[in-house]
C-alpha cells in the first residue's frame, strides 16, 4: 500500500537517457554542428556568451546545443564552467573608438565623421516570413565598398568635446576593477559592478526595466548618441614581459545614450550618459542596459529613486536569470516535509474555528 | 576545446580556501551570515548550491557522506548531490546518520541524535530571518547589527492576535547564543529543538544569496516565543505506520482518492533502523480522520 519515493536513483538515470534521446530528435534528420549553430544562430551564440560572461563561440554553441536551445539553460552551462576556470588578471582596457566599425548609428545628428554605417540589421526588414528561407536559398553576396577613410570617434566624445554631455567618470588607472564572480555584492554598490550586473544580467528583464523608463517610472529623456557593433583588440598586461601583449579580438556591441541634463547654479547645465556593453551583436541588450544603468545613476546624480528601475537593490538582486530561473524551478523540488507542517497547523486552526463557530456551517462550506 | 578537468569536490583550491575562511569566520560569530562570493555551480541555484559549496570546501578524501532531502536518502536531489561527491571527490557515502561524518541536509535534520564531530551542513534559500519584514538587504544588516529584532516580535504577535497561535510551522526564527535572530533554512519547527545545544557542527550555506552562516557545537539556540505563548514542537496524532515511533518526523501520504491517509517517518534511515530493531506500526494507527 504504501509507496515510497524509492528508485530515484534508476529515475534520474533514465530521465537523463531519455533526454539525451529527446535532445537528437528524430535520427532520420542530420545532426546539427557546433559551426551550424556558431555560423546560423549567431545571435544566440552572442547572448549565451554575454549573460554566460565568457567569450568563446564554439563552447557557447556546444551550450545551446545541449540546452536543446533553452538560451538560459545554455547560459547557465557556460556559467557553471567558466566558474571553474582560473583568472590570471583583468585586460587593459578595450578601445571601442578604435573599433573595426561593421554596423553604426547615431540618432542625435543627421550625419557624423566617419557616416552612418547600418551594417547587418533586422530594423528595415519586414517581418514576413520567408518562404525562401525554408530550404536551400543561397543569398546574393553582399555589397562592398571602400572602407572609409576617416575615423570613426565616439558621438558622445564630440558631444564632450563642447562639454555638451558630462565626462565620463574617470577612476584611478591602478584601482582593481570590481568582480562580483569574485567578490560577494554589497550594497550600495559602485558603477563597474553595477555596469557587469547589467551586463551579465537577463536581456528580458533589462528590455522590460528600460522600457519602464520609458513610459514614465524613472523618466529620463534617453536618446541613442550611438549604438556601435564590430570588433576590437584585446591586449593583456604581462608582468614578465612589461608590455601589453595582444590576445586576439572580440565582436562588442556598445550603446551610448545621452540623457536627461543636469545642472545646478554652480554647474553648467549638460546631458549624462547611459552605458551599455555586451558581447557580439546584442543591440537590444545594450541599448536596455544603457537606460537602466542611467536609470540606476539617479541616487548620485541627486534624483529621487521611486521606480523600480532606479532601484539598485531591486535590479541587481533580480537582473540574472541563472538565479532567477533556479530559485523559481526549484519549486519542483519535494518540499512535503514544509508542506505538512503548514498542514498541520491549518487543521489546527481550522478545527478551532470549528469549536469557536457553528460546526455544521463550515462543514457545508466544505463541501 | 578547452576541455574541462576538475579538482578533487570539484571546487578549486583558491574557492575552497575562500570559503574555508568565510567559514571560519560564521564559526566565530554565531549566527551572523557572512557574505561569500558564490560560485556558479553546476546544478541550478535552489538545488542545494550554497550547501554543495560548504561540503565540496571541508569534505576530506576520508570523509562519509550521507545526503537528505526531506529527511529521506532516496529523494531524487539527496541521489543527485550523493553522485556528484561520489564522483568528483571519490568519497565514500552511506545513509547512515551514525557513520556520516558529513550530512548535507535540506529541510530537515535527523532524528537520531548527533555526536561530537559530525558536521550537519544545510541548504538555505533565504538566510534572511527578516526578509519577508524587510525586503532591503541594507535594512536588514542595519537591524542584525544593532540586534534591533523588535518587528520579528511584532510579527509574531500579530500572528497570536489573528490565529490565536505563532503561525510559523517551518523556517521558524532562533536567536543563536543569545545574540543574532537567525533563518533556520526551511526546517519545520518540530526540528528546531535539536539546534540547541547541539554536539556537531552546523553549517549553513545560501548559494544564490551568497551567505554562510554557523552554529558552533554546544550553543545555544532558542526559538523565539513569548511568556504566555511558549514554543511548542508540532505534535502528530498518529505514530509512524511504518515504525511506531511516536516521537519523529512523519510525511502524510495520500492513499487513495477517499481520504484515507497514512503518517510515515520522514527519516528514512531512522524509520529503517527502528523496523530493523523489530518495531512495527500499524497502517491502521489512526490514519487522520475527516477534515476538521
Amino acid at each position: 500500500m504504501y509507496v515510497a519515493v524509492k528508485g530515484g536513483e534508476r529515475a534520474i538515470e533514465n530521465a537523463h537517457r531519455l533526454l539525451a534521446h529527446e535532445r537528437r530528435g528524430d535520427r532520420a534528420v542530420p545532426e546539427l554542428t557546433l559551426s551550424q549553430i556558431s555560423e546560423q544562430l549567431g545571435l544566440a551564440v552572442d547572448r549565451v556568451m554575454g549573460e554566460g560572461s565568457l567569450y568563446d563561440r564554439e563552447l557557447a554553441a556546444l551550450a545551446i546545443k545541449q540546452a536543446r536551445g533553452d538560451l538560459i539553460e545554455a547560459i547557465f552551462l557556460v556559467r557553471a564552467f567558466r566558474a571553474t576556470l582560473p583568472r590570471f588578471g583583468a585586460t587593459e582596457p578595450v578601445d571601442t573608438g578604435e573599433m573595426q566599425v561593421r554596423r553604426r548609428i547615431s540618432a542625435v545628428f543627421k550625419d557624423i565623421p566617419g557616416g552612418q554605417v547600418l551594417g547587418p540589421t533586422f530594423d528595415y526588414t519586414h517581418r514576413l516570413l520567408d518562404p525562401q528561407l525554408a530550404e536551400g536559398f543561397e543569398p546574393e553576396a553582399p555589397a562592398t565598398g571602400e572602407a572609409p577613410e576617416t575615423a570613426m570617434p565616439r558621438v558622445t566624445d564630440i558631444l564632450g568635446r563642447d562639454g555638451l554631455i558630462e565626462t565620463s567618470p574617470q577612476t584611478d588607472e591602478n584601482a582593481l576593477v570590481g568582480d562580483l564572480t569574485r567578490e560577494p555584492l554589497s550594497f550600495p554598490a559602485e558603477r563597474d559592478l553595477r555596469l557587469q550586473n547589467l551586463a551579465r544580467g537577463d536581456e528580458g528583464f533589462l528590455l522590460a526595466l528600460g522600457y519602464s523608463t520609458q513610459r514614465g517610472y524613472g523618466r529620463n529623456h534617453p536618446f541613442a548618441g550611438e549604438i556601435r557593433f564590430g570588433e576590437v583588440e584585446v591586449e593583456f598586461f604581462a608582468e614578465e614581459v612589461g608590455f601589453s601583449v595582444p590576445l586576439g579580438s572580440i565582436e562588442l556591441t556598445e550603446c551610448q545614450m545621452v540623457n536627461q541634463f543636469k545642472g545646478s547654479a554652480t554647474e553648467a547645465p549638460c546631458f549624462t550618459r547611459g552605458y551599455g556593453l555586451a558581447f557580439g551583436q546584442s543591440e537590444r541588450k545594450t541599448m536596455s542596459m544603457a537606460l537602466v544603468d542611467r536609470a540606476l545613476r539617479a541616487r548620485e546624480l541627486g534624483e529621487d529613486v521611486k521606480a523600480p528601475a532606479q532601484d539598485e537593490e531591486f535590479v541587481m538582486s533580480h537582473s540574472d536569470n541563472v538565479q532567477a530561473t533556479g530559485f523559481v524551478e526549484h519549486l519542483k523540488l519535494p518540499h512535503y516535509v514544509d508542506f505538512q507542517s503548514e498542514l498541520g497547523l491549518l487543521r489546527k486552526l481550522r478545527a478551532e474555528f470549528a469549536e469557536a463557530n457553528d460546526p455544521a456551517a463550515l462543514k457545508e462550506a466544505a463541501e | 576545446m578547452n576541455a574541462p578537468t576538475y579538482n578533487f569536490a570539484y571546487l578549486d583550491e583558491q574557492t575552497k580556501r575562500m570559503i574555508r575562511r568565510a567559514i571560519l569566520k560564521a564559526i566565530a560569530i554565531p549566527g551572523y551570515q557572512v557574505p561569500f562570493a558564490s560560485r556558479e555551480m553546476p546544478m541550478p541555484y535552489g538545488w542545494g548550491t550554497g550547501g554543495v559549496q560548504v561540503t565540496a570546501s571541508i569534505l576530506g578524501p576520508d570523509d562519509v557522506l550521507k545526503v537528505i532531502d526531506q529527511g529521506s536518502d532516496d529523494t531524487t536531489n539527496a541521489i543527485s548531490i550523493r553522485k556528484f561527491f561520489a564522483k568528483t571527490a571519490g568519497v565514500a557515502t552511506t545513509t547512515s546518520t551514525e557513520a556520516a561524518t558529513v550530512i548535507q541536509t535540506r529541510h530537515r535534520i535527523p532524528e537520531a541524535p548527533l555526536r561530537a564531530g559530525q558536521v550537519l551542513v544545510y541548504q538555505v534559500p533565504i538566510p534572511e530571518p527578516l526578509r519577508f519584514l524587510e525586503p532591503r538587504e541594507t535594512e536588514t544588516r542595519r537591524m542584525h547589527a544593532l540586534a534591533e529584532y523588535g518587528l520579528m516580535h511584532v510579527k509574531l504577535y500579530e500572528d497570536i492576535a489573528r490565529f490565536g497561535h505563532i503561525a510559523t510551522a517551518y523556517a521558524y526564527p532562533v536567536k543563536v547564543n543569545a545574540r543574532y535572530v537567525m533563518d533556520p533554512s526551511p526546517t519545520p519547527k518540530f526540528d528546531n529543538p535539536k539546534m540547541d545545544n547541539c554536539a556537531a557542527l552546523q553549517l549553513f550555506g545560501a548559494g544564490r544569496e551568497k551567505r554562510i552562516y554557523a552554529i558552533p557545537p554546544y550553543t545555544s539556540v532558542v526559538s523565539l516565543d513569548f511568556e504566555d505563548h511558549p514554543f511548542t514542537r508540532y505534535k502528530f496524532d498518529a505514530p509512524c505506520a511504518l515504525c511506531g515511533a511516536e516521537d519523529s518526523y512523519l510525511d502524510e501520504i495520500v492513499t487513495d482518492d477517499k481520504g484515507s491517509r497514512m503518517f510515515v517517518c520522514s527519516d528514512t534511515d531512522f524509520c529503517e533502523g527502528r523496523q530493523a530493531a523489530g518495531h512495527h506500526g500499524s497502517t491502521n494507527a489512526a490514519p487522520y480522520k475527516g477534515a476538521a
